[in-house]
């Protein structure tokens, strides 16, 4: 099966966009593990929430804002996707992510249509 | 080997009826297993025993009936998965397309009781336990599959566990059966790990099934010996599953010694009898004397956890002839060490309760006084009963009676309210 593995951060957390937590080195190498198993088919990583823009058309009309964004305190910051036989293994890679300790990952089934 | 050439229906039927929920939870597991599908087994495993009805009538009934339904039923699912596109793909995933190309081998072909005779059919029931209440599950669902596919109750025996409707539950079913197969829910046994991680949630599952039986939180009744029977059941076959695991020992043996008292626990009116007043010559010694044997095995291993230590407790009420004779001071200090083990409000209050049987009702007033503000007691009628009977020991009738006021604010079932109603009246009498 295909998941994706959100990695969330929290905008609230006092040590984010600090330099505590995992170093990017952790990152790295947890990069080069789930790489290396070749389940990974996907994935991307983000710039900051605050470089974030939105864009939503009301009544014909755009409206496009720029991060940050106060209101929202959850954020993706990067994703992998993967192909596992089952959700525990998925688990598994997420738990080894230093994405666990700093924020949190979120596991979703890819959709199969 | 067919046992005779044409059996009547009815005698067919009368196998077929043998075949109890036993050895339908044990096909059932087994072709969930197989699939990963616990829709289709449940369909190929219905349509088998259809099946065989009218087959055994024609053909006589085969030396090995469930070897029969196993592989009627999965020859079916195979053709199912051929014509299923979805499916196949899911099951190609799974690795078992090869199996699905094995040619025709139909059920009813002529051959099939000698090959069958000696088939074994393995167990699968554990691995569907874990299936059944894995983490990404959610506490009813986990309760609602395991009574399904493991205790083997229908649906509307489901819906009356839940005091719902039938098709209220056939739907949380459904949602439950489609989550397992869109989460990516594993079939088969778990391995040593994951059993370790794993085993504490699917003890609980079982231990919840009981509680709801022993207190139930809602509805008329204050005992409900039909899920504490099932409940009992389902921890049996744990314990025969992974007979070395110490806690699911000192889970069973702690159902049965909490399950023995259910003849003393209401008086004929229904309303509940506190453990102070039970007769303790209607507990049930059959019960009682499993239990304790289990409950002394147990507690002596180094794996020992919440589960036997709770077994230990039940065992000294339950050695007790009389409740006087109640050993409150090893009660204390097994609640200090399951505290520990476990922490948490309720536990915390049944600590308290023992303080003021081992020290004195001044003592457990303190004792309950000091969890007034613990949010997780603030709704638990248990919590205000205690308290109102130990303001009454210790002569405050007024804080006792509001103490009985702020029980009946809480959830809890009919009898439990009457009893507590009664309570009060004495109180100002």
């Amino acid at each position: 099966m295909k998941y994706v593995l959100l990695l969330m951060g929290n905008a609230a957390d006092a040590d984010c966009g600090t330099d505590e937590g995992p170093d990017p080195s952790e990152f790295m190498a947890f990069d080069e593990e789930i790489n290396t198993a070749g389940i990974v088919v996907g994935g991307f990583a983000l710039e900051g929430p605050e470089t974030g823009v939105r864009v939503s058309t009301r009544d014909a009309e755009t409206v496009v804002t720029s991060g940050p964004f106060a209101e929202s305190g959850e954020f993706v910051g990067g994703s992998y996707i993967i192909e596992v036989a089952d959700i525990d293994e998925a688990i598994a890679w997420a738990e080894k992510s230093p994405g666990s300790s700093l924020g949190h990952i979120e596991i979703r089934p890819l959709a199969d249509y | 080997m067919a046992s005779a050439d044409h059996a009547d229906s009815s005698a067919v039927a009368q196998v077929l009826h043998t075949i109890g929920v036993e050895d339908r939870g044990r096909l059932l597991a087994g072709l969930a297993t197989r699939f990963h599908d616990l829709d289709l087994a449940e369909d190929v495993l219905q349509e088998a025993m259809v099946r065989a009805l009218e087959t055994w009538t024609r053909r006589g009934v085969p030396q090995n009936p469930q070897a029969w339904l196993m592989t009627a039923a999965k020859n079916r699912a195979l053709d199912i998965i051929r014509s299923d596109a979805v499916k196949a793909r899911r099951l190609a995933a799974l690795r078992i397309e090869s199996e699905v190309d094995e040619g025709d081998h139909r059920a009813h072909s002529a051959d099939l009781d000698e090959e069958l005779s000696t088939a074994n059919i393995p167990d699968e029931r554990l691995g569907l336990f874990f299936t059944c209440s894995h983490p990404t599950l959610k506490e009813r669902e986990k309760i609602a599959l395991i009574l399904r596919f493991l205790a083997g109750l229908s649906t509307a025996e489901v819906a009356a566990v839940f005091l719902v409707d039938t098709t209220t539950m056939q739907q949380r079913i459904v949602r439950a059966k489609k989550r397992i197969t869109t989460t990516g829910i594993p079939f088969g046994r778990p391995t040593a790990d994951q059993l370790r991680e794993r085993l504490p949630g699917v003890l609980r599952v079982v231990y919840l099934i009981f509680t709801q039986g022993f207190v139930p939180t809602t509805g008329t009744t204050h005992s409900r010996t039909d899920l504490q029977q099932e409940a009992i059941t389902l921890a049996r076959l744990l314990v025969r599953l992974l007979p070395q695991e110490t806690e699911a020992r000192g889970l069973l043996s702690l159902l049965l010694l909490t399950g023995s008292r259910a003849g003393a626990r209401t008086d004929p009116a229904g309303l509940p009898v506190p453990l102070a007043e039970q007769d303790r010559g209607l507990w049930d010694s059959r019960l009682i004397a499993e239990g304790l044997s289990l409950a002394q095995t147990a507690a002596g291993e180094p794996e020992a956890g919440p589960y036997t230590v709770q077994a230990t407790i039940a065992a000294l009420h339950a050695e007790a002839v009389t409740y006087s004779e109640t050993d409150w001071n090893q009660i204390l200090v097994l609640y200090g060490i399951l505290s520990r083990l476990e922490p948490g409000p309720v536990v915390a209050l049944n600590r308290a309760v023992a303080v003021g049987k081992a020290k004195g009702p001044e003592d457990g007033l303190n004792a309950l006084e000091e969890l007034a503000a613990d949010p997780g007691l603030a709704d638990y009628r248990p919590f205000h009963i205690a308290h109102a009977l130990t303001l009454r020991e210790v002569g405050k009738p007024e804080q006792a009676e509001r103490a009985f006021r702020s029980a009946l604010d809480c959830p809890g079932n009919d009898a439990e309210s009457d009893y507590i109603e009664v309570q009060i009246r004495d109180l100002l009498a």
